[in-house]
């Protein structure tokens, strides 16, 4: 049995799977319910200041968009920051971590961009015994138009200013959450480093409108005829978010510093690609919304199933194992040379890999051959591009496989074993030197 | 052999509530949800094979994209625009025969898209919420049709004709139009008198007369009709029967399937209706699946079907065999009729021989005998044509049937053909369908050359 335990920042938690700051964790009920459930740590709901609480719409806070059979890809929310009274929040906060002492209790914390905000919410979190801070810098909805959370998460010297205050009036760990609604993740990132924080969390949400309600043209969730961008979420959002890790996990001025990656993990799959990619722990918040706690447990299960299948004894074992292969389009090995393989006796002949390369690609892959319906790559018109793998609906069916000899049907060069990219490639005008 | 109890033959088997559940759709159509689950399953293939099994072409991937996209009204639309009569066909095709055999999801998981029922949500869709009719009649032409014959082939090529601009006028013999829609399909696939709704759905399109209790060759001839008309379009169907051929034939309880259940769907009152409490039907095609599955569900209790041949030569598709015998009907293969016995002028037994195929493939008796009870026995041996209305108009037939062009012309330069009554092809609704659009556009070609 592989070992799931994690140490992030010295915070431990039995597994790296995190609730990530949102509805799910805004009281005990739930968060207990959480840990009952086998989750490794919370992040609980973001604070605001001591004081009247926010006020949340009574009309609809989420929009969605799905896949077929209704299945949630993207979520999308107007909900703020906690709503709830501070005192409350901070006994609650007390409480649990008390009662849970063997998981991750992180506070996501969202004040004014004033030196004493900060000086004042933090000593009294740092008394619940919670094991960290989470800087809520990214929220894009609401909060943003009072001058704090994205709107600091997008410049980057706020963001190492609030860092350094918060290193300096609180020993707890300092992870801040970034958002990804900015140019170039590095600079957010760069400052969190610069300014003392102990870790990143990534990514926020997404700045979006869901759809348009075409009865009474006002985009969805509407409230009263209106509505405004919220903020996106959920397995659509999963893509940008990892590139955003691994940007930031290979940039040379924040390599090693700790990630908590976020965005649209679903199952242990997504969550391994996330570690790979050198996230130390995993923040899940729509799959929860989705389906309950209980999907934790497939979560740990099969992560657990997958590393003893694979001899990883730990986490740190893969940990980051992809981030050296995170490279930039211009090192790319151009002399690698696929051809799509159509499995025939998985092939069901519904024909979209045929009509998405003839409408849209390269005209590679038959419809008929002698009067029968066949769907065959020829090589000779395949450029490799994996586009019908991608349309096929069966798994495996179509495949990439290498051409290692002889030579290229399609341009009818030899196959090069060595590797040579666009840097000194004789097209590029630019090139570093030149070709043989 | 003498019978050993009087036949018992009469109404009222059932209570009034088993007859209404009996007779409800047998099919229930898809909730809402139930078709937006179904219409994800389909993969829009290209070039889709299901679409090339529909005998009227239907864009099967479009319209249950359309499903998807929250319009099955539009999704209705483009099926009307390949089959005007695609709510019935939803209800009466064979599907497991035609597009959801070839639909790849069937190969590739065994279970396919269910077309059928997503067409008939389109449909039913569609007509529930009375949306102007979908198709706008060309301005008038100022030509004449006359289609003889208000059944599927009838009406399609009705419609096809009246939205091009021309004028036309539908005979039928009977006293409802929409033939074996009407009168022919068993009850509990066209419930809530469907068949009516579809003519007067059809009928929208304007430029349609229908003239009915007027038989081809009583109250109209063919002479008069090519000599009054531009074209002329035959959708007869086969209004006769096989016989059995035996001694008895004549006697009270031998009855033409397609009689009982032509009577069983024009009856008020189900309960009135007689049934048998001992049935067999001689046949193996979907007359006589409907005959026996429906006298079942009057209150018969012991129901055989008795085939000649095998069950892969059963012209009834394994999916309708499978209804009949999870409706508690038997099923007896290579047994063929050969007496019926008669007492007081009715019938209560008949004498089967066993059946075999000889050296050369050819049927045979094996001389051993079969004698099952039967209060009523049904004859669904095959319909028939008859070319007697036609006298006198030198049409070219072919084993009865009339011969027909593939744009569907006879030999005759004024009139054309389809549906059951032509040569060839097989006898379905969907493809009496596609019989009349064919020869509406082939009609329209030549009148308007």
């Amino acid at each position: 049995m592989a070992d799931l335990s994690t140490n992030f920042l010295g915070i431990k938690s039995p597994n790296p799977f995190w609730l990530a700051s949102a509805p799910p964790t805004d009281k005990a009920y739930n968060v207990e319910r959480a840990f009952e459930a086998g989750w490794g740590g919370v992040v609980w709901k973001t604070l605001g200041e001591a004081g009247p609480p926010v006020v949340n719409v009574n009309g609809p806070r989420y929009g969605a968009i799905w896949g077929p059979d209704r299945r949630l890809l993207g979520l999308n929310n107007i909900e703020l920051i906690t709503d709830r009274d501070l005192e409350v929040n901070l006994r609650e906060i007390t409480d649990v971590k008390r009662r849970w002492p063997d998981r991750a209790m992180i506070v996501s914390i969202m004040v004014p961009c004033e030196e004493q905000s900060w000086k004042g919410i933090l000593p009294r979190v740092e008394d619940t015994g919670a094991d960290g801070i989470e800087l809520n810098f990214g929220c894009p909805h609401g909060m943003s138009e009072r001058g704090m959370g994205a709107a600091v998460g997008q410049v980057p010297e706020y963001i190492q200013m609030v860092a350094e205050w918060c290193k300096h009036y609180s020993k707890m760990p300092v992870i801040v959450k970034l958002t990804p609604n900015i140019t170039d993740i590095r600079y957010p990132a760069r400052a969190a480093k610069a300014g003392g924080a102990d870790a990143v969390s990534l990514i926020n949400t997404i700045s979006s409108i869901v759809s348009v309600d075409l009865d009474n043209f006002a985009p969805v969730p509407t409230i009263d005829g209106k509505g405004s961008h919220g903020g996106y979420c959920g397995p659509a959002v999963k893509p940008i978010a990892l590139n955003m890790v691994a940007e930031i996990a290979r940039d040379p001025a924040t390599r090693g510093l700790p990630i908590s990656g976020i965005g649209g993990i679903q199952t242990w799959r997504d969550a391994a690609e996330y570690i790979a990619l050198g996230c130390g722990t995993v923040q899940v918040c729509t799959a929860a919304m989705t389906y309950g706690f209980k999907i934790v447990q497939e979560m740990a299960q099969g992560l657990s199933d997958w590393m003893d299948e694979k001899g990883y004894a730990t986490i740190a074992d893969f940990q980051g194992r992809a981030v050296p292969n995170v490279t930039d389009w211009q090192y790319l090995n151009l002399n690698y040379i696929t051809k799509a393989r159509i499995d025939q006796d998985l092939c069901i002949k519904c024909g979209r890999c045929h009509i998405a390369c003839e409408d849209t690609s390269h005209q590679a892959i038959t419809a008929m051959v002698d009067g029968v319906r066949h769907f065959e790559v020829m090589d000779d018109e395949c450029v490799g591009c994996n586009l019908c793998v991608n349309v096929c609906p069966v798994d495996d069916c179509i495949t990439m496989v290498e051409m290692t000899q002889g030579s290229d049907p399609r341009t009818g060069r030899p196959i090069d074993p060595a590797y040579a990219n666009w840097t000194t490639h004789p097209n590029n005008p630019m090139a570093k030197q030149a070709a043989e | 052999m003498t019978a050993t109890q009087p036949g018992d033959v009469r109404a009222h088997r059932l209570s009034s509530a088993d007859y209404a559940d009996n007779f409800s759709d047998i099919h229930p159509p898809l909730t809402p949800h139930e078709a937006l689950v179904e219409a994800d399953r389909c993969y829009f293939c290209y070039d889709a094979p299901c679409m090339t099994a529909c005998p009227t072409s239907i864009d099967i991937p479009m319209f249950i994209r359309k499903i998807q996209a929250g319009n099955p009204a539009g999704a209705a639309k483009t099926i009307f625009a390949q089959n005007i009569l695609g709510g019935m066909c939803a209800r009466v095709c064979p599907t497991e025969t035609l597009c959801e055999e070839v639909c790849v999801r069937e190969i590739a998981e065994g279970k396919p898209v269910k077309i059928g029922l997503l067409q008939r949500h389109a449909t039913d869709t569609f007509m529930e919420r009375e949306e102007p009719h979908p198709f706008v009649r060309a301005a008038p032409t100022g030509r004449r049709i006359a289609v003889v014959g208000a059944g599927p082939a009838g009406l399609s090529c009705a419609h096809r004709l009246a939205s091009h601009g021309h004028d036309v006028t539908v005979y039928d013999a009977r006293e409802k139009a929409g033939g074996l829609n009407e009168y022919g399909i068993a009850a509990y696939k066209t419930t809530n008198d469907f068949a009516q709704d579809e003519v007067e759905f059809i009928l929208q399109i304007g430029g349609i007369t229908i003239e009915t209790g007027k038989a081809l060759g009583r109250d109209v001839t063919l002479e008069r009709l090519t000599a009054e008309f531009d074209a002329v379009f035959l959708g007869l169907g086969l209004p006769g029967v096989n016989p059995l051929g035996l001694d008895g034939e004549t006697a009270r309880g031998v009855i033409d399937a397609v009689d009982f259940i032509a009577v069983l769907r024009q009856v008020e009152d189900l309960s009135a209706l007689e049934v048998g409490r001992r049935i067999v039907v001689i046949g193996g095609g979907m007359t006589a699946i409907d005959a026996a599955v429906q006298s079942k569900l009057l209150g018969a209790e012991e129901v055989t079907i008795a085939y000649r041949r095998g069950q892969e030569h059963m012209n009834a598709s394994l999916y309708e065999q499978e209804l009949a015998q999870t409706h508690g009907v038997v099923i007896r293969h290579w047994l063929a009729p050969k007496s019926l016995h008669v007492s007081d002028g009715a019938v209560f037994a008949i004498t089967l021989e066993k059946t075999t195929l000889d050296g050369d493939g050819k049927l045979a008796g094996t001389g051993e005998l079969v004698t099952l009870e039967a209060d009523q026995v049904f004859k669904a041996i095959g319909q028939t044509p008859d070319a007697g209305p036609l006298a006198g108009v030198p049409i070219e037939l072919e084993k009865g049937r009339i011969r027909v062009s593939a744009e569907r012309r006879t030999s005759h330069p004024k009139i054309w053909a389809g549906g059951d009554c032509v040569a060839g092809g097989d006898d379905l609704t969907v493809v009496s369908v596609e019989d009349g659009k064919i020869a509406a556009e082939s009609i329209h070609k030549a009148l308007m050359a």
